[in-house]
């Protein structure tokens, strides 16, 4: 599992770079979602989110789940191509697989890379 | 198949699992005295007295088979290929319930998918679900699809009033509790107006608009630039349209149509008395994830081998629960399959024929009937296999005078629309022949006067 540190995590899943204002759905949760085929971003550019808002709602063959915002701000960018290419999200889920990008980012409530890591362990069990 | 393959161990090993001694435990709860009431029933009769009994009471009926009939109003009396029963009767197919397992039901998945491909050439769509019970719940589908696509960010759904009384019932129903607002709905609005009507109801708060096409009244108009009005101002449309029409007139996807319903009844399924029918469901591939019902897509199997498998189903409420964009998770797969094998047997040019073939027989009756007193087209427009006809008077009279000679005369508009009191839709299909056509302009011709 990738649990890059810099990022800050929920426990439903998604991460928030405190650098850049992204957002996404983390490794573990692309691998219990198996393959993704189909991504719609719930929010626009100038939507003012509060954290736990829905921000995307993910299909995969056998599952589907909604992305609740990991921080709260407003929505400076979206992922357009995620539209095209949902897979992105099982191969890349940090990188190209980024939904949204907010300004003045606040986290809700995000735990370190640490924490989670030991999160989605327990829930291994 | 057996659908509930229990043996007498596992039925005692699941009693077991929650705690029950045995299977009249499970009852406990409704009182004694109600388990087993006493029903009357008159002394048992044999087969053939049954048989008997059932015979006389299904003489009581009456049917379109010895009466001549000119009633349509979206079921229309086709001639239905013998093969369809044949292919529809088969024990692989002849079940009450749809199995969609791709490990068992190649059969059902690919007859299915034949379907779907028929439907979307048929209304020139890119996608067709698998059915829906009828074409008033796949109409009122149709909300539910922009519902889902604006997300509440636009909540007005403007209906023609000349989209079937009965559809636009539905979809007030479907919608209660949406708040939604319904504009364009109204039985007494002028039904002379044509499309455009409805372009100055759409504003930047539609999110769909749902015409008929042909209309109610048999009117064939050309929607293409409404359907343009429509989407600058970035609502979708929804046309219903009438499966035979499409074969002879340009079809909705041609009109760029975002989604095209309608009833299937027309395409290899009897009228019965009124159901069960079958509604079909077609979209753009860009909405797919927000159509309502089941989706058979081609696949390959792990041998390589072509087949069929239910695809996308993660938008569906068995699995997407209250997030999904519908409650349907079924189809209507028997009625779906007798569609397909309908259009398979008559083909590209014979269902033209079939759909010529009404049209210049309506249009026939239509010039003979103008002809009589008092009696007249309501209407100017090109008009398909059906068109309203006024007689001047109360339709329930004419109707019975018809009746009484052997013809099951036209829908009274008067019971929908209040501006059409004294006329009577018409409807004229192949099954009628130029004899029964001139009978019935004769028998009309006892009644007319000015």
């Amino acid at each position: 599992m990738n649990t890059p540190s810099n990022l800050q995590y929920t426990k439903n899943d998604e991460w928030f770079d405190p650098a850049t204002g992204a957002m996404g759905l983390t490794d573990y949760a692309q691998s219990q979602l198996s393959d993704i085929v189909f991504v719609e971003l719930l929010v626009e550019v100038g939507d003012t989110v509060a954290a736990g808002d829905p921000i995307a709602s993910v299909e995969s063959v056998k599952a589907s789940a909604e992305t609740y915002a990991a921080a709260a701000g407003t929505i400076a960018e979206i992922n357009e191509a995620l539209a095209d290419t949902p897979e992105v999200l099982n191969s890349d889920p940090y990188g190209e697989g980024w939904m949204v990008k907010v300004e003045g980012g606040e986290p809700g409530d995000v735990m370190d890379a640490a924490a989670y890591e030991k999160f989605c362990e327990e829930r291994e069990q | 198949m057996t659908y509930i393959p229990i043996s007498p161990n596992e039925r005692d090993a699941m009693l077991e699992t929650i705690g029950v001694k045995k299977l009249a435990d499970l009852f406990d709860a409704v009182p004694a005295k109600h388990r087993f009431p006493e029903l009357n029933l008159p002394p048992a009769i044999t087969e053939m007295e049954a048989a008997s009994e059932l015979g006389e009471l299904a003489q009581a009926n009456e049917s379109t088979r010895e009466l001549v009939s000119f009633l349509g109003a979206g079921m229309y009396n086709h001639y239905i290929p013998s093969v369809v029963d044949h292919i529809l009767r088969r024990g692989e197919f002849y079940t009450a319930y749809t199995p969609y397992q791709p490990e068992i039901s190649q059969g059902t998945l690919q007859a299915i998918f034949e379907y779907q491909s028929l439907m979307s050439a048929l209304t020139g769509m890119e996608v067709s679900n698998a059915s829906h019970y009828d074409g008033a719940t796949a109409a009122a589908e149709a909300v539910n699809l922009a519902w889902a696509v604006f997300r509440g960010k636009r909540t007005k759904v403007v209906v023609s009033p000349t989209v079937h009384p009965q559809y636009r019932e539905v979809i007030r129903t479907y919608t209660q509790g949406m708040d939604l607002e319904l504009a364009g709905d109204n039985a007494e609005a002028d039904l002379e107006t044509g499309p455009e009507a409805m372009t100055e109801l759409v504003d930047d708060n539609t999110m769909l608009v749902i015409v008929q096409y042909p209309d109610f009244f048999g009117r064939v108009y050309d929607y293409t630039k409404m359907i343009a009005a429509a989407h600058e101002k970035g609502a979708l449309v929804c046309v219903v349209a009438n499966p035979t029409a499409l074969a002879m007139f340009k079809t909705p996807g041609a009109m760029d149509a975002d989604i095209v319903v309608g009833e299937g009844q027309p395409l290899g399924i009897p009228m019965w008395y009124g159901g069960p029918s079958l509604g079909f469901f077609t979209t753009r591939k860009k909405y797919v994830h927000k159509m309502a019902g089941r989706l058979v897509g081609e696949t390959v199997d792990n041998r390589g081998q072509k087949a069929y498998v239910l695809t996308l189903t993660a938008r569906e409420q068995h699995i997407k629960r209250e997030r999904a964009t519908s409650n349907i998770c079924s189809n209507q797969g028997l009625l779906a399959l007798a569609s397909a094998v309908y259009l398979s047997l008559v083909g590209k040019k014979g269902f033209r024929q079939v759909a010529e073939t009404c049209y210049h027989k309506a249009h026939y009756a239509a010039d003979q009937l103008s002809k009589l007193p008092g009696m007249g087209l309501c209407f100017t427009e090109p008009y398909f296999h059906e068109f309203a006809l006024c007689v001047g008077q109360p339709v329930e009279e004419v109707n019975q005078h018809l009746l009484d000679h052997g013809f099951i005369g036209g829908y009274d508009l008067g019971k929908d629309y209040p501006t059409l009191k004294d006329h009577m839709l018409v409807a004229v299909t192949e099954m009628n022949s130029k004899e029964e056509i001139d009978a019935f302009v004769q028998v009309l011709a006892e009644v007319a006067h000015d």
